[in-house]
């Protein structure tokens, strides 16, 4: 067997990790620290950014990974969210004995199934969605704007029909409820929650996604569907399961939200839209990992912005993006799509 | 006459409002390789893409293997043993090289002789093993997108354009690979542009005009007929070179 000839040495590109985006974190952390007057306040925004940016994140989570294999403009991603807020608030207002006990066993045992049942209610509702308004628009990003946003509008009308029209109070369970003081520093106990969550919800994906077939075939179907076909993989089965994935994942952001504003309505998910497709920009579309950057950034920028300059808060995020995006066009981790 | 192993009968393929095949007619023997030839637009990449179920023909038969595959999803084609290697490679760029393969693998974790064979007939597989498929030279992705195609035992590959774009001796060096493929037995079909690789390595030709086939038979008739040539590909097989 006569071997094939390599290309020469030193054609290849030396092989790198991108460290500059991630490294954005901390240097706007680290940017923001002589702006602010103390340290514990830095502290305090610091930890809040970083929650914000976790429930963010696994609020878009599911819209990258749905747009990036898909190529799906999914309008309506915030009903899964507001579902979720809902599911759970129903759960947790019949457990309220067990929220309000000052005891983490009984808050859990409210929290949990709580959780499980937004996740729940809002993966059904994505495989309905995916099944009735999404499939027969696939390819048509014009039709898929227009049925999701119409799927948007009859959710939130039927939310209003099961659920009321009024704001439900949600209050935090009582153990995650408060604060504790490090170095002067006033920490909320629920973000640090919070912070934690997403990290494990990161974690989770990025050991699905880098460690097993399932996520090989994800990774492999966001840059070139056909070819995953032509390999003979059933693409449209993985889809369904990364639709229903993402969508209880926005049931579960839905639940975070919810909790962290101690109250929910059923324009919960529509009113966090343009703040995730923001981070799904910044980060690359379809990309997991920059949506997690992207996330903890806007996270950061909104909560620094916001206690120094309050009235930028708003435009912060969209100035955020356009900064990226002078820098580098297709977001911080460009998917490489054929 | 070699058994045939893929057959196509008066296949036509719409795209759009393109009627880009328009009754196509040949076949592939087992165990041979076949060459499809013709100009630019003349049908080829749509023949290939129509066998692979990638686009669904509007009228005719495929068969294969003694089984009517015309409508079938592509991935059942590909669990029936037919790789399709297209011509923009298809390689998964953000994928490393042996993530590309073990994709590929659908049996399980590819089988450790099949691997060294492979590494054999292109060593840049295991010597670029952990990078990244999309920082692969030209050459070396064509090595990976068709190392892809033979990771486990295939009855019939579909290769598109393996020479597009790729230096004199890769070229060389891709048509020592297809003859190792030739001699395990593998039945291939090679749409191809590049005449000289084409003789080197054809058993039997097709020549589409379009989107019909205009001639068929043996590569060696073809490759010593240069009249025939010039009728069917538009030039000699000296300005060719």
């Amino acid at each position: 067997m006569k071997p094939v000839a390599d290309a020469p040495a030193g054609a290849l590109p030396v092989e790198r990790v991108d460290w500059i985006p991630l490294a954005l974190i901390p240097a706007i952390a680290l940017a923001a620290l002589p702006l602010i007057p103390s340290v514990p306040t830095w502290v305090t925004l610091t930890v809040a950014g970083l929650a914000m940016g976790m429930m963010i994140f696994m609020m878009a989570a599911g819209l990258t990974l749905v747009f990036g294999l898909m190529d799906v403009m999914n309008f309506a991603h915030g009903v899964f969210i507001s579902v979720g807020a809902y599911a759970a608030t129903s759960v947790v207002l019949a457990m309220k004995a067990s929220m309000q006990a000052d005891s983490l066993a009984a808050n859990l045992s409210a929290i949990v199934p709580a959780v499980l049942a937004a996740m729940a209610l809002a993966g059904l509702l994505g495989w309905f969605f995916e099944r009735v308004v999404i499939r027969p628009v696939y390819g048509d990003h014009l039709k898929q704007i227009l049925v999701t946003m119409g799927g948007l509008i009859v959710v939130e009308q039927l939310i209003h029909v099961v659920w009321g029209p009024d704001i439900i109070p949600l209050p935090k369970p009582a153990t995650m409820a408060g604060s504790f003081i490090v170095a002067d520093a006033a920490i909320e106990r629920y973000r640090v929650l919070a912070v934690l969550v997403g990290l494990v919800v990161f974690g989770a994906m990025w050991l699905i996604l880098n460690r097993t077939r399932l996520g090989l075939l994800i990774r492999a179907g966001v840059e070139n569907p056909e070819m995953v076909e032509s390999l003979g993989y059933r693409i449209r089965r993985l889809f369904i399961g990364v639709f229903v994935a993402g969508s209880a994942l926005a049931g579960l952001g839905g639940v975070m939200w919810a909790l962290y504003q101690e109250s929910v309505n059923a324009q919960i998910g529509m009113q966090m839209m343009v703040v995730l497709f923001i981070v799904l920009i910044i980060g690359g579309l379809g990309s997991v990992g920059g949506c997690f950057v992207g996330a903890l950034l806007v996270g950061l920028v909104a909560n620094y912005t916001g206690y120094l300059a309050p009235k930028l808060a708003l435009g912060s995020n969209i100035l955020l993006m356009v900064l990226v995006l002078l820098w580098r066009p297709r977001g911080l981790f460009p998917i490489g799509k054929a | 006459m070699p058994e045939t192993l893929l057959s196509l009968a008066g296949v036509h393929t719409n795209i759009g409002q393109y009627h880009i095949l328009q009754g196509v007619d040949f076949e592939v023997p087992r165990a041979g390789l076949t060459m499809l030839l013709g100009r630019n637009g003349a049908g080829k990449t749509t023949t290939l893409r129509t066998i692979m179920g990638l686009w669904k023909a509007s009228a005719g038969t495929i068969r294969y293997d003694g089984a009517e595959i015309t409508r079938r999803p592509t991935p059942e084609l590909a669990q029936l043993g037919v790789a399709y290697v297209p011509e923009n490679m298809g390689i998964f760029a953000g994928l490393t090289v042996r993530e590309n393969l073990l994709l590929a693998a659908r049996s399980g974790p590819p089988d450790a002789a099949r691997l060294e064979w492979i590494f054999k007939l292109f060593p840049a597989m295991q010597r670029f093993w952990n990078t990244l498929a999309g920082n692969l030279s030209g050459g070396q992705k064509q090595m990976l997108a068709i190392a892809r195609a033979i990771v486990e035992p295939r009855k019939l590959l579909l290769v598109d354009e393996p020479t597009k774009g790729l230096a004199p001796a890769i070229i060389a060096n891709m048509i020592e690979a297809f003859r190792e493929l030739k001699r395990t037995q593998t039945s291939l079909l090679v749409v191809e542009q590049n005449f000289h690789f084409a003789r080197s390595l054809g058993d039997t030709v097709a020549v589409m005009d379009s989107g019909r086939i205009v001639h068929a038979g043996r590569m060696a008739d073809l490759a010593a007929d240069e009249q025939l040539q010039t009728k069917l590909l538009g030039l000699s097989l000296e300005s060719h070179q």
